[in-house]
């Protein structure tokens, strides 16, 4: 049986890749890269998970054999920063293309091509 | 006809979705969640206070172990807003809002900005003792600029000097790796833990943690001028005369 947090993770994955793969406003379309990012940095932390141990700061009593992995959550805070960055890159093409072509369509975008 | 076409592509799309699901969920049944698989995690979490003199695990390996990949991350973030900037470039751009806030709204935003910054300044300044660090600090430092500057319809950010802040944060972080070099012999070598020793006996305090409160305040005030430099980019529009 696969655990709550994998299953999370890659439905949210999933549910991203079906936005982008069915959605035609080019805002949802971008919505569900969001989300596969999410479900991408919701993988990687579940996996440095050990069970019944706390958070890898070692003050207050708590040593080296009681925190959980903290290599995932250093890769995850460069993850989350990096999406934002191409969500804020992505989205400043989509102004542009609104003002250009008056729609966020992308059937009517192609069409209006040339 | 259009109807049927679109039905059949979410169909599809469905059923090409759950192969993938299954196939992931496949090979992360071999990976039993919540065990113990830690290899070089094992060696950061029994070292870090010794070699770092940080309590908190992640920003030492962001920081210290693996400083390369936060150099690149904030290259990224500044290709980023360098990106917006030139995308959204015109001659005359200007806030085109018309509404102001309700006086609620000003009144609570001039009084909640303050406390934001300082809370923002508490996150970074405190990386190597609690959770957080230099990016979550620096995003809150630009909401509180968000703040103003939803609430206030005329509120711009001083254009001139958060940009030269912005380089200037960047080029003194690569420039304290470069001391490294000098001193220690390879690039982002934490020489004020290393060769000062400095904080050794307080570790745990905020004069702790070697080089890793000084980077942090660094990528603070840099991520947090270029995350208000986006949203200032994004909230002009073109006027026409």
């Amino acid at each position: 049986m696969i655990s709550a947090y994998y299953f999370g993770a890659i439905s949210l994955v999933l549910i991203g890749l079906y936005a982008v793969l069915v959605k035609k406003n080019l805002l949802k379309i971008l919505i569900g890269l969001s989300i596969m990012e999410t479900g991408v940095n919701l993988l990687l932390i579940s996996i440095g998970y050990v069970s019944g141990r706390s958070a890898p700061i070692l003050s207050e009593g708590i040593t080296p054999s009681q925190a959980v992995d903290p290599i995932p959550q250093a890769l995850v805070l460069t993850a989350i920063v990096i999406g934002v960055a191409t969500t804020a890159m992505a989205l400043s093409v989509a102004i542009i293309l609104y003002e250009k072509y008056r729609t966020l369509n992308i059937e009517e975008i192609r069409r209006l091509r040339g | 006809m259009g109807e049927v076409v679109s039905m059949l592509k979410r169909l599809l799309s469905i059923i090409l979705i759950l192969i993938i699901g299954y196939w992931i969920a496949q090979g992360l049944a071999n990976v039993p969640f919540g065990e113990d698989r830690m290899l070089v995690g094992k060696y950061y979490l029994q070292h870090v206070k010794e070699q770092t003199g940080a309590v908190n695990a992640v920003t030492a390996v962001v920081v210290n172990y693996r400083g390369f990949d936060t150099l690149g991350e904030v290259t990224v973030l500044f290709i980023a807003s360098t990106g917006v900037a030139a995308l959204l470039w015109r001659k005359r751009r200007e806030r085109t809002a018309k509404t102001e806030g309700s006086l609620v709204l000003t009144t609570g935003s001039k009084l909640l900005f303050p406390f934001i910054m300082l809370f923002g300044m508490y996150i970074f300044i405190h990386g190597h003792l609690t959770p957080g660090g230099g990016f979550p600090g620096g995003a809150t430092i630009a909401t509180g600029f968000l703040l103003m500057y939803l609430a206030f319809i005329v509120y711009e950010i001083p254009h001139r000097g958060f940009e030269v802040t912005e380089g200037l944060a960047g080029m003194s972080y690569v420039l304290v790796g470069l001391i490294g070099l000098a001193i220690g012999g390879y690039f982002l070598f934490d020489w004020i833990w290393q060769t000062w020793h400095f904080g050794t006996s307080n570790l745990g305090r905020l004069f702790s943690g070697g080089f890793i409160p000084v980077i942090y305040t660094l990528i603070g005030i840099k991520v947090g001028t270029e995350l208000s430099g986006i949203i200032d980019n994004m909230l002009k529009e073109e006027v026409k005369e």
